[in-house]
């Protein structure tokens, strides 16, 4: 499971952050660590980029570049309203 | 008193320029870092004199890609200013944190500003700020800009700090490591110790760059290649036991550092009411299917705000106002006995055109409000999550977004902001494609033609201006899409922040420097633009002065050019000559047509020549000091030729288009 294919409303824990140069370094600076908790929060109205909240802030970032980033759904997180 | 350097940074959206303003007031000016085009803004501490503060860009973290972080580096490192003042948003603690513990390993006398101390209270949390002092050995003090809360303080602990005091004389924190990372941080910082003291780094922060993977860093200490390879060896040893990569190692550092120190120091009670009522505004602001209407709505009514009937009561009023003392000077003048040459020069030419050009300040200022607004409340930050998709379409990102959006106040600092984008392609496509959005200076000749043309639409023609604009932009990005620029947008990594009011200060110290500017360049280029024209207007080849502007020195050479316009419906010198001189400044474009058309605009253009003439505009090429700009962010002039005959082409098939569609009417 990747952060691109999570919908809105479900949360997860990063197993990994692929990617390579300036745009891994900058999702690791954002606070996308393994480890960290993220919830997708919505998704833009044209289909991209997504939003994310982690580390207590929003964060938007596109689909591509999320598919990069490995995920650990939280069972049952997806029975969240979707925060739309 | 010792003069001090304090250096402000912090990351975006944390509150930094309302801090900069609570502390400098209005004793700042702005210019740019040497050798590239980041924005520095410089001022003085009205309690202290003897301080200087210097606003660094905002920024996430000191990595080497993107010019705003290796401008703060380099002015950290080379300028060894007395204090780094370190802000903090208390709200958003974590992320911010981040900067702060690679600010620390540079090892300069630091202060910590935690921002937004008001709503952490008020939400119930709290802060145990001797504690957060007691783990990283630097002053912290908790603030609230917006409020100009806990400032004096600030200011005693920065003269503590550049004293050389600390926290009740504890040491400084070095260390944020912990097992492999911090075996491997050692190992370096001791190998190369030598080197980066020679190269003025601080020792631990040059070895967490190399750890991390930093090139710049990497050829400025100079290793020999047993060195690089002892570090190769170290560090993969260190990504060996950790199962993980070196560049996820020190952020994973970081951040578990962060969440300890968090842990202990803060407690919060509950989600804030701030960011609850954030995901309440975005349930409307970026909602899947309101969103866009809402973002044509807001720019709508924007612009009917600056040009709708409010706008124009002010600028009516000011501009009678600018006639009345212009006609007081004329009278003046003609008292005083100064002969009829040197009053037409002051009165028809300098008066009349700097005197045009400054009623639209209201104008200006107005839409300067709102953009300044719609900017600091965070409503941008949406605009670019809701647009990414439709940017991307024609190669660029949400990011290329804000200096687009720069471009409807002034194409010069949108070319500046592209400086922003981290790859080559995108900036220049940006430069190519900002310029065709309207910037504020074509206002006045908008409002000029639409009072004379269009009165009773003069809204709508406005909207179709402005959005003329960005349609012109759109299908030129789909065509340099699939020709010059293939390849990728950048990456679109970006906060939505969450949406605050601006302070009042804030939003007129913004309105005052846009102002200023706007004042300066039309008593400097504009009235010498004014003065060239009226030569040129008002004497012919032999410098006599001619009372007929079709004999003038303009004239013959408009009328040389002016047949290119024949498919415009504006081909005559009148025109061309106002265009030429819109060269210098675009509300020259006015103030020309004021000098060489004494009887108005109203008989000279058709409701479709001018729909033409607008047009034209709109799209060609930009003011003489956005080209100049343009020349310095593609770096070659090759490329700025390309892009003046570019967008001077794109302008000429349009308003062509523009004439024959309005004439079949």
């Amino acid at each position: 499971m990747n952060l691109a294919n999570m919908k809105p409303g479900e949360s997860g824990t990063i197993l990994t952050v692929g990617g390579a140069g300036a745009l891994r370094r900058r999702l690791l600076d954002m606070g996308l660590t393994p480890g960290t908790r993220v919830s997708v929060r919505k998704i833009a109205p044209f289909g991209d980029p997504i939003e994310l909240t982690l580390r207590g802030y929003e964060l938007t970032l596109r689909g591509e570049d999320a598919a990069n980033i490995s995920m650990r759904i939280e069972a049952g997180s997806s029975v969240e309203r979707p925060a739309i | 008193m010792t003069r001090r350097l304090i250096a402000l940074a912090g990351n975006q959206n944390c509150g930094k320029t309302t801090l900069f303003n609570q502390l400098t007031g209005s004793n700042q000016h702005v210019g740019n870092f040497p050798g590239v085009t980041v924005e520095k803004k410089e001022g003085t501490v009205k309690q202290k004199p003897a301080m200087t503060v210097v606003d660094l860009p905002g920024i996430y973290s000191l990595s080497p890609y993107t010019a705003e972080e290796v401008v703060t580096r380099d002015f950290l490192v080379r300028e060894r200013p007395d204090v780094v003042l370190d802000i903090v948003d208390a709200t958003n603690i974590e992320r911010n944190m981040y900067l702060t513990l690679q600010l620390m390993t540079l090892d300069l006398p630091m202060v910590i500003a935690l921002n937004m101390m008001d709503e952490v209270r008020s939400n119930g949390g709290t802060i145990d700020i001797k504690e957060m002092e007691r783990e990283l050995g630097v002053f912290v003090v908790p603030i609230s800009a917006n409020k100009g809360e806990g400032i004096e303080e600030l200011i005693e602990r920065l003269e503590d700090a550049a004293a050389g005091k600390t926290p009740e004389g504890g040491p400084r924190r070095v260390d944020f490591c912990a097992g492999p990372v911090h075996k491997a941080l050692h190992a370096i910082t001791h190998l190369v110790e030598d080197g980066a003291r020679r190269a003025g780094y601080a020792p631990r922060f040059a070895a967490t760059k190399l750890v991390e993977g930093d090139p710049p860093m990497e050829s400025a200490l100079g290793l020999s290649a047993a060195q690089r390879d002892i570090v190769a060896r170290i560090i993969r040893e260190m990504e060996a036991e950790l199962g993980t990569d070196r560049e996820a190692a020190i952020a994973d550092m970081r951040y578990v550092f962060i969440e300890s120190l968090v842990r202990r120091s803060v407690t919060k009670d509950g989600e804030s009411r701030e960011a609850a009522r954030s995901v309440a505004i975005d349930r409307i602001l970026t909602h899947p299917v309101l969103a866009i209407p809402v973002f044509v709505g807001v720019m709508s009514l924007v612009f009917w705000f600056t040009f709708g009937p409010i706008g124009s009561a002010v600028s009516d009023l000011f501009a009678a106002g600018i006639d009345w003392l212009i006609g007081l000077a004329g009278s003046g003048l003609a008292r005083a006995g100064v002969s009829e040459w040197m009053r037409s020069l002051v009165v028809d030419g300098a008066l009349a055109g700097v005197g045009s050009v400054l009623s639209f300040l209201p104008v200006i200022a107005i839409l300067f409000f709102f953009l300044s607004l719609l900017e600091d409340t965070g409503y941008m930050a949406r605009a670019a999550f809701v647009l990414d998709a439709l940017l991307r379409k024609i190669g660029l990102s949400g990011r290329s977004f804000v200096p687009m959006l720069v471009g409807f106040g002034c194409t010069v600092p949108a070319i500046m902001a592209t400086r922003t984008l981290s790859s080559a392609r995108d900036r220049r496509m940006t430069i190519l494609l900002a310029p065709f959005m309207s910037c504020s200076a074509k206002v006045p000749v908008y409002a000029v033609f639409v009072a004379a043309f269009f009165p009773r639409h003069g809204a709508l023609v406005m909207t179709a201006l402005y959005f003329g604009g960005v349609v012109v932009a759109i299908l030129s990005g789909l065509v340099l899409r699939r020709t010059l620029f293939r390849g990728n947008p950048v990456p679109f990594v970006l906060e939505l922040p969450v949406y605050r009011m601006p302070s009042a200060k804030t939003v007129i110290l913004h309105l005052r420097e846009k102002v200023m500017d706007f004042v300066y360049r039309a008593f400097t280029i504009i009235f010498i633009g004014s003065l060239v024209v009226w030569f040129l207007t008002s004497l012919d080849w032999t410098f006599s002065m001619v009372d007929d502007g079709s004999r003038s020195i303009l004239a013959s050479i408009g009328s040389l050019i002016a047949p290119i316009f024949t498919l415009q419906g504006f081909a005559h010198w009148e025109s061309v000559a106002a265009l030429v001189s819109g060269f210098t400044a675009k509300e020259a474009v006015i103030s020309t047509l004021s000098v060489v058309l004494p009887l108005g605009i109203e008989n000279y253009f058709t409701q479709a020549s001018a729909a033409a003439f607008l047009t034209f505009t709109l799209l060609y090429t930009p003011c003489v000091a956005a080209v100049a700009a343009m020349r310095r962010e593609l770096g070659t002039i090759r490329w700025t030729v390309a892009a003046v005959l570019f967008q001077t082409g794109v302008a000429w098939l349009a308003s062509a288009a523009v004439y024959q569609v309005a004439a079949l009417f």
